[in-house]
C-alpha cells in the first residue's frame, strides 16, 4: 500500500457536511477516489456534520480499504469531534 | 412493623407460598414423584425468589436460588426426593420463613442465621455435586483430550461424549435467570432510507437518547452502504447498536424515537436486571382479567407501541392463513419482533394460567373486613331482640293478625340471624393441616413412626373459635404422641402395627361441633391416675370413683402422669390449661380411653360465640341468664333445705355434697321476704354448685353483648343481653361463680 503522505490527495471539506450539501459531498468523494494514492482528509473547516456527511466518510473509508489505499484524517473541527465522540468513530479514522 | 402495601403483599404471599411449599412436600412423602406437587414446590420457591428480588432482598434471593436449582433438578428427575432430602427442603422452607421478617424490617442477619443458611446451602450443594462430578471428571477430561487432538476412541464413544457435552452446555438454558448478564439496555436502530429527506437526522436521536442515560457504547454500522455507483447521497444507510445505561423504562426509551417510528426499525432489549424485575413483577402480577399483552405491558416488558404492532402482525397473519391453521401466538410474535425476553413471556403465560385457575376459585369468594361482619351480626342481634319485643307486644294487644305477622317476621329474622352467623363460619381444615408438619417433626424427634389422619376438615365453626382452638389442639396432639403412643417395640410386642395412628376428626352434633383427637396408643392407666390423684390430694384415699371419673382427673390442675418429663410435654402445664382454654370458649372436654387400645379426647364447642342458649332466672325484678349448657338441674328449695343453706352453705343432694350460694348475697339484693325459692344446679370445670334464685323463667336464645371496659373487674358476670321487653339481663359467669364458692369453702367440693 502506498503510504507516502507527501503524495497524498488532499481532500478538504468546508462548511456544512449535511443534507443540503449531499450531492456536492459525494462528488468530492468520487473525485478523491478517482485520483489514486493516499487520501488525507482535512475536516478543520467543517462547521456542521450530520449523518449525510458521516455516510460519505464511511463510504470513502470502505472504498479505500477495498482498493488498498491509505486514508487518514489530518485535522478536524470541534463539530466533527463532537459527532465522532457520539458515534464512537475515532478508532475507525484516527 | 409499618409496612407499605407492596411489602405487606410480599409478606402475605411468602407466608402463603411457604405453607404451600411445606404442604406439597409433606404430600409428596405420600405420593412420591407426583408431578403437580413437584411443580407446586418449585413454583413456590421460584415465586418467592422473584418477589424477593423485586424488593432487593438479596439474602432471600441467593438462598432461594440454591433451593430452586435443586428443586429443578428434582423436577428433571436428576435427583430423587427421598426422606432426607425432604427433611432438608422443609428446613430450607423454615429458614426462608425466618429470613422474610428480617428482610422486611431491614435487620441484619445474626450470625446463627447466617451459619444456618450457609449450612443449608452447603447441604443443598452437596446433593447437586455427585451428578456434576460424574459428568465432569470423566467426560470433560476425555473431551478435553479429544479437543486437544489426543487419541480418539471408538466412534460410539465419541458420539456419546458429544451427547454428554451437549447436556452440559444446555445445563442452564431456558432458565429465567440464566439470561446472559447484560447490565445495559441494548438498542438496535435501523433507519429507513427516507429519514434524511424527511428532515430528520439519526444523530439527533442519539443525542436525545444520551439525555436519558449514559451511552456506554455506540457502534455505527455501515454494512448497508451500497457500492459507490449506487449510492444515493440523500438516502440513509446507517444502523446503530447502542448500549445505554439508564434507569428509564422501556416506553420512555421508545418515546425518544416517536418522530421516526414509521421510518425506523427499533429493537430495545432490556438489561438483565430489568428482566429479573419483570419476571418478579410477572410472578406477583395481580389482575385477574389481564390478557397476556396487558400483563407484559403492566410489567413494562413491552411498550404500548410494540404491543399494538404485534397485535396487528398477528391479525394480518391470521388473515392470510388457511382456515384451521393456528396463528402465531402473541407471545411468540413479541419474542421475535419486539425482543421481549422469552423468559418473561413464558413466566407471564404461566402466571396467566395460574390466575385463570385461581380465578375460578376466587370469583366465588369475597374478602370482608371482620369488623363489618361483626357489626352486621351485632345489628342482627338487635333485630332478634326487637322482633321478640314486637311479638310480645302483639300478643298483649291480642289482635290475631298482628300476632301472626309478628311470628312470621320473627321466623324470618331468625333465618337472617342464622345466615349472618354462618358468614363467620370457616372450615377447620386449615387448622388441622398445620398438624401434618407437627406430627412429622415430633414423631422424628421421638423416634416413633406416627401417621396423622384427618377427617371432617370441611366442618365449619366460628372463626374466633377456630383461632383459639389451635393451641389446645396442639397440646392434645403432642400429648397423644408423647404419652399416648408407645415405643414401636412395645407396640409390636402387643400385636399392634409399628406405625401408630393419630387422628383428628371434626363433625357437627346437635348445634355444637365435636373435635376428636384420637390415638391408638397405650391408653390411660386408671390405677396409676388414681394413685397419683390421691398422692396429689385430688382424691381422698377412701373415695370410690368410677374409672371414667378417674380419667377425667387428668384435667385437674397440676396433674401429670408422665414418668419422664420430655421436652415436648409433661412439664406440669398440662391438661388443666387445655380444659381452661376450652371452657373459655364455652366448650367442654372429656377423655375416653381403653387401656392398651387407645385414647380419645372429645372437645365439644358451641358453633358460635355470639349467641347462646340461655336459661333465665329471676331475682326479685332483676333477670339473669345462665348458659344452658352449664345447667344440670333445677329443684325447689323446700323448707328442710332452706335451713341447711342458711346454716352450712351446702346441701345433701341424693347423698352428694353440693355447695350452695344465694345469688341475692352475691349481688347484694335486698331480700323481698317470704317467697318460694329455687336452686339451679350448675356445673363448670368438673365442679358443681347450687345457685339459689327466686324464679325459674325458662330457656331463651340470648345474644351476648360484651360488657364495657368499665365493668371488666366485675366478678360473676360475663356479659349482658337485652330481653324482648327491652330490659337488660346480665349473663352469669358460671365458672367464676363456682370459683367463688370454691374460695369460700375450699375443702369438700363435689368432684363430678
Amino acid at each position: 500500500m502506498n503510504t507516502d503522505w507527501s503524495t497524498a490527495y488532499r481532500l478538504g471539506f468546508r462548511g456544512e457536511m449535511n443534507i443540503y450539501a449531499a450531492a456536492e459531498l459525494q462528488q468530492q468523494v468520487q473525485q478523491a477516489l478517482r485520483a489514486g494514492g493516499p487520501i488525507a482528509i482535512d475536516l478543520s473547516d467543517v462547521s456542521e456534520i450530520d449523518s449525510v456527511g458521516i455516510q460519505q466518510l464511511l463510504l470513502l473509508q470502505r472504498e479505500c480499504f477495498q482498493t488498498q489505499r491509505a486514508l487518514r484524517i489530518t485535522a478536524q473541527s470541534a463539530a466533527v469531534e463532537e459527532v465522532f465522540n457520539l458515534l464512537n468513530l475515532h478508532a475507525r479514522f484516527c | 412493623m409499618d409496612l407499605n402495601p407492596a411489602l405487606q403483599t410480599f409478606v402475605a404471599e411468602c407466608d402463603e407460598l411457604l405453607d404451600q411449599l411445606e404442604l406439597s412436600l409433606l404430600q409428596l412423602e405420600h405420593q412420591p414423584g407426583d408431578r403437580e406437587l413437584l411443580d407446586a414446590v418449585f413454583r413456590a420457591a421460584h415465586t418467592i425468589k422473584g418477589s424477593a428480588g423485586m424488593f432487593g432482598f438479596n439474602a432471600i434471593v441467593s438462598f432461594t436460588h440454591g433451593l430452586e436449582n435443586l428443586l429443578d433438578r428434582v423436577r428433571a428427575g436428576e435427583v430423587s426426593l427421598d426422606a432426607d432430602l425432604s427433611a432438608l427442603l422443609l428446613r430450607c422452607g423454615d429458614h426462608i420463613k425466618s429470613l422474610v421478617p428480617l428482610a422486611v424490617d431491614d435487620r441484619a442477619l445474626d450470625s446463627a442465621t447466617i451459619a444456618l443458611g450457609e449450612s443449608l446451602t452447603r447441604q443443598l450443594g452437596a446433593i447437586q455435586v455427585p451428578l456434576e462430578i460424574s459428568l465432569k471428571s470423566s467426560t470433560v477430561n476425555e473431551l478435553a483430550a479429544l479437543l486437544d487432538g489426543g487419541a480418539i476412541g471408538s466412534p460410539a464413544r465419541t458420539a456419546s461424549l458429544a451427547n454428554d457435552f451437549a447436556v452440559l452446555m444446555q445445563d442452564d438454558e431456558d432458565k429465567p435467570f440464566a439470561v446472559a448478564v447484560n447490565p445495559y439496555w441494548s438498542i438496535s436502530l435501523q433507519f429507513g432510507p427516507e429519514v434524511l429527506r424527511n428532515g430528520m437526522d439519526p444523530l439527533s436521536f442519539l443525542r436525545y437518547l444520551s439525555t436519558l442515560g449514559d451511552l456506554v457504547s455506540v457502534e455505527t454500522l455501515d454494512s448497508r452502504l451500497p457500492p459507490l455507483a449506487d449510492m444515493d447521497p440523500e438516502a440513509c444507510y446507517l444502523d446503530f447498536e447502542i448500549q445505554l445505561d439508564s434507569s428509564a423504562d422501556k416506553s420512555a426509551i421508545e418515546s425518544v424515537f416517536d418522530f421516526v417510528r414509521d421510518d425506523c426499525a427499533i429493537r430495545i432489549v432490556p438489561p438483565t436486571r430489568k428482566v429479573a424485575a419483570q419476571l418478579a413483577a410477572v410472578a406477583t402480577h395481580d389482575n385477574g382479567s389481564a390478557k397476556l399483552g396487558e400483563m407484559l405491558l403492566d410489567v413494562k416488558a413491552v411498550t404500548e407501541h410494540e404491543l399494538a404492532s404485534a397485535l396487528a402482525t398477528q391479525k394480518a397473519e391470521a388473515a392470510v392463513r388457511e382456515a384451521g391453521e393456528a396463528p402465531r401466538p402473541l407471545g411468540k410474535i413479541l419474542i421475535q419482533d419486539a425482543a421481549v425476553p422469552a423468559a418473561v413471556v413464558d413466566a407471564a403465560v404461566e402466571r396467566q394460567q395460574q390466575q385463570r385457575n385461581a380465578k375460578a376459585q376466587e370469583s366465588r369468594l369475597i374478602r370482608i373486613d371482620a369488623d363489618k361482619l361483626d357489626q352486621l351480626i351485632n345489628i342482627v342481634g338487635e333485630l332478634v331482640i326487637a322482633g321478640s319485643g314486637t311479638q310480645a307486644l302483639a300478643a298483649r294487644a291480642g289482635a290475631p293478625e298482628v300476632v301472626e305477622s309478628a311470628v312470621s317476621l320473627l321466623s324470618l329474622v331468625e333465618q337472617v340471624r342464622d345466615n349472618a352467623l354462618g358468614l363467620r363460619m370457616v372450615a377447620i381444615g386449615a387448622t388441622f393441616q398445620r398438624f401434618q408438619r407437627v406430627v412429622r417433626d415430633v414423631s422424628q424427634e421421638l423416634g416413633k413412626e406416627i401417621e396423622l389422619s384427618i377427617s371432617g376438615a370441611e366442618t365449619e365453626l366460628d372463626k374466633s373459635v377456630v383461632e383459639r382452638i389451635g393451641d389446645p389442639l396442639m397440646h392434645l396432639v403432642r400429648n397423644a404422641m408423647d404419652h399416648g403412643i408407645e415405643p414401636a417395640l412395645i407396640r409390636v410386642a402387643s400385636g399392634k402395627a409399628a406405625r401408630a395412628q393419630v387422628s383428628l376428626n371434626a363433625h357437627h352434633d346437635s348445634g355444637s361441633i365435636v373435635i376428636e383427637v384420637r390415638d391408638d396408643g397405650g391408653g390411660l392407666n386408671v390405677e396409676k391416675i388414681r394413685r397419683k390423684a390421691i398422692e396429689r390430694g385430688l382424691l381422698s384415699a377412701n373415695a370410690n370413683p368410677t374409672a371414667q371419673e378417674v380419667r377425667q382427673l387428668i384435667f385437674e390442675p397440676g396433674f401429670s402422669t408422665a414418668d419422664a418429663v420430655s421436652s415436648l410435654s409433661g412439664r406440669g402445664v398440662g391438661m388443666d390449661v387445655v380444659r381452661r382454654n376450652i371452657e373459655a370458649l364455652r366448650g367442654n372436654i372429656e377423655i375416653h380411653s381403653e387401656e392398651g387400645v387407645g385414647t380419645t379426647v372429645l372437645i365439644r364447642l358451641p358453633l358460635t360465640l355470639a349467641i347462646i342458649d340461655g336459661f333465665m332466672v329471676g331475682l326479685g325484678a332483676a333477670r339473669y341468664v345462665l348458659p344452658l349448657d352449664s345447667v344440670v338441674e333445677c329443684m325447689e328449695l323446700s323448707g328442710e333445705y332452706r335451713d341447711d343453706v342458711a346454716g352450712r352453705g351446702f346441701l345433701n343432694v341424693r347423698g352428694e355434697v353440693l355447695p350452695v350460694m344465694r345469688l341475692r348475697d352475691v349481688f347484694d339484693i335486698a331480700d323481698s321476704g317470704a317467697r318460694r325459692e329455687n336452686i339451679v344446679v350448675v356445673r363448670a370445670g368438673g365442679l358443681k354448685a347450687g345457685l339459689v334464685v327466686d324464679e325459674l323463667l325458662g330457656e331463651l336464645q340470648t345474644v351476648i353483648k360484651p360488657l364495657g371496659k368499665l365493668f371488666s373487674y366485675l366478678q360473676g358476670i360475663s356479659g349482658s343481653t337485652i330481653l324482648g321487653s327491652g330490659e337488660v339481663a346480665l349473663i352469669l359467669d358460671v365458672p367464676g361463680l363456682i370459683k367463688r364458692v370454691e374460695n369460700a369453702r375450699s375443702p369438700g367440693l363435689a368432684v363430678v
